[in-house]
């Protein structure tokens, strides 16, 4: 049964030195809340893993949180690099991050394969691409009915993964709608899960019987963060703030006014800090 | 008529190239502004998918990122992102993917990964996203980019996508199926595969382009067809469909919120 707890405790009691971490959302519901919790609880060696990293992620990175990154596309959407990322790799500052890529496909089959306790992902995949050349995490299979030979990843099986929703209600039963991406597969993959919502009400109330529900015995621990996916969104409360994700291109391009914005808004900031981009649109209320 | 820019011209050239038959799955950016201006003139039946799960998606205005609010309140259904890629991807149910990048070759091949070897890049880009298998499910592929020495390069330092590969029948011989790229669109002419040695060849010149302009701007010994016809000018209609997209979506985009303002 998932606890509901306040987002200090829930980090600190899931998030260890070293864990292979997932903070799922794809653009959509991404958890930044709970990400600057684990940035101010001095997190290390942490191993992240995301389909599309964006500026949560280099938030991490930029800060020295992370060790490697599992990833198939980092950018910031429609803007441009990540900068903190780039300076990473390309620089190794603040650290070297070791980097394992992989294609979104990959990405997702791997988080299926994950919550199916599968070893390992298969898909029509990579074809005449040199990503297999780079990473001996993608390997192949060959069909034991067909003989046709088929891309071959590892199951993700993070030690936590961290998501934000909707809404919980007071038994710890999760709903998320809109664009759902990966978060599903992610939490059931993961041997922990930390799930940040907008709301904790006395019950679900889906708009639709084919809404995704998470069930309390399915997930670790829900914490109360209204506005807690911000910058990005949560559908049917507030909007994604597309000019803050164009504003963090000047911000992340400096190592000094990065530093600058995290410690200000980061370390010298708390979860309820996040609660003034909260709203509920008249459709959901 | 109506002054017009190259990247109009581009936006305006790649719409033309698909129908209402086109079940289409669309990349952010160029592709994007091409797909909807395509659904908002001749083609307003076409079925446009984003990778983040939106189906059948009819945004206002054009998305910032692939997960935009806008793509999945105006979608004819939403599906998860494993869903996407397993079942309408993989499962062969898209005609067109619409794929842009950072450099392509003669052979259309896409380059989104990295600038330099790919363990000491002199540049990391993104990576590929969605595009390796784009670019090998979907029933064929539409390519737009703006021509450049930088962009279209003699030997590509990673290939993210296949396109032709090494040219003539490879697709084949990995066992693909599909077309692969068909046509790419610039903002300069339009490239179309050669039959046999499927090596990029110009078979449309925009209005005012010279030949001699398309050469300098490419980074191989870039071919001409035998017969190269000039690309029609966008119509009053078109360019004024863009044009109001653009404007919607500059504005939308635009908010007051600065950086210091986000927790």
């Amino acid at each position: 049964m998932a606890r509901i707890v306040s987002l200090a405790e829930a980090v600190a009691e899931n998030v260890k030195d070293g864990d292979t971490v997932a903070m799922e959302g794809f653009t959509h519901l991404i958890p930044y809340a709970a990400g600057h919790e684990v940035i101010r609880q001095g997190s290390k060696d942490l191993f992240l893993v995301r389909m599309t990293p964006d500026i949560l992620y280099d938030q991490l990175i930029g800060v020295g949180a992370a060790r490697g990154m599992k990833f198939s596309w980092g950018g910031n959407p429609g803007v441009g690099s990540l900068h903190r990322f780039r300076d990473a790799v390309e620089n190794q500052w603040p650290r070297p991050l070791e980097i394992e890529e992989h294609s979104h496909a990959a990405m997702a089959n791997a988080y299926e394969a994950g919550a199916a306790n599968l070893p390992f992902a298969m898909l029509r995949g990579y074809i005449g691409a040199d990503l297999p050349k780079v990473n001996p995490n993608i390997r192949q299979v060959t069909c034991p009915f067909t003989g046709e030979v088929l891309a071959a990843v590892p199951a993700i099986r993070p030690d936590v993964t961290i998501i934000h929703a909707q809404r919980a209600d007071r038994k710890g039963n999760v709903l998320l709608e809109g664009i759902v991406g990966v978060q599903k597969e992610a939490v059931l993959a993961a041997r922990r899960s930390i799930v940040t919502v907008e709301e904790i009400v006395d019950e679900l109330d889906p708009p639709s019987p084919n809404s995704v529900v998470l069930p309390t015995w399915a997930v670790t621990a829900v914490v109360h963060v209204p506005g807690g996916a911000f910058p990005s969104y949560a559908h049917g409360y507030y909007p994604r703030s597309n000019a803050f994700y164009i504003a963090w291109d000047e911000i992340a391009r400096d190592r000094e006014t990065f530093t600058a914005w995290i410690k200000e808004n980061v370390l010298d900031a708390k979860p309820e800090d996040f609660a003034r981009h909260a709203a509920k649109s008249a459709k959901v209320a | 008529m109506t002054e017009f820019t190259p990247t109009e011209m581009m936006t305006i050239a790649a719409s033309r190239e698909l129908s209402n038959d086109d079940v289409c799955f669309v990349g952010i950016g160029a592709p994007s502004a091409a797909c909807n201006i395509a659904r908002l003139t001749h083609a307003p039946d076409i079925t446009l998918i984003y990778e983040s799960g939106t189906v059948g998606t009819k945004p206002d205005v054009l998305p910032l990122s692939i997960g935009d609010g806008e793509l999945c309140d105006t979608a004819l259904f939403t599906v998860s992102v494993p869903e996407m890629f397993r079942y309408w991807l993989q499962g062969g149910r898209i005609t067109t993917g619409f794929l842009g990048g950072a450099q392509i070759d003669r052979f259309a091949n896409l380059n989104t990964t990295v600038v330099g070897p790919y363990d000491h890049p002199k540049v990391r880009l993104p990576g590929g996203g969605g595009a390796p298998e784009i670019a090998s499910n979907c029933g064929r592929i539409f390519i737009t980019m703006a021509l450049s020495k930088r962009g279209f390069v003699e030997k590509l330092p990673f290939i993210t996508s296949m396109g032709h590969g090494e040219g003539g029948n490879h697709r084949e011989r990995l066992g693909m199926k599909t077309k692969g790229p068909t046509r790419v669109i610039t903002d300069l002419c339009i490239l179309e595969p050669d039959p046999e040695t499927k090596e990029l060849t110009v078979v449309s010149i925009h209005h005012g382009v010279t030949r001699a302009q398309i050469v300098e701007n490419c980074g191989w010994a870039i071919k001409f067809a035998d017969t190269v016809i000039e690309t029609p000018v966008p119509t009053e209609t078109e360019l004024s469909v863009l044009r109001d997209i653009n404007a919607r979506t500059k504005k939308a985009h635009q908010g007051t919120d600065k950086g210091k303002e986000a927790a």
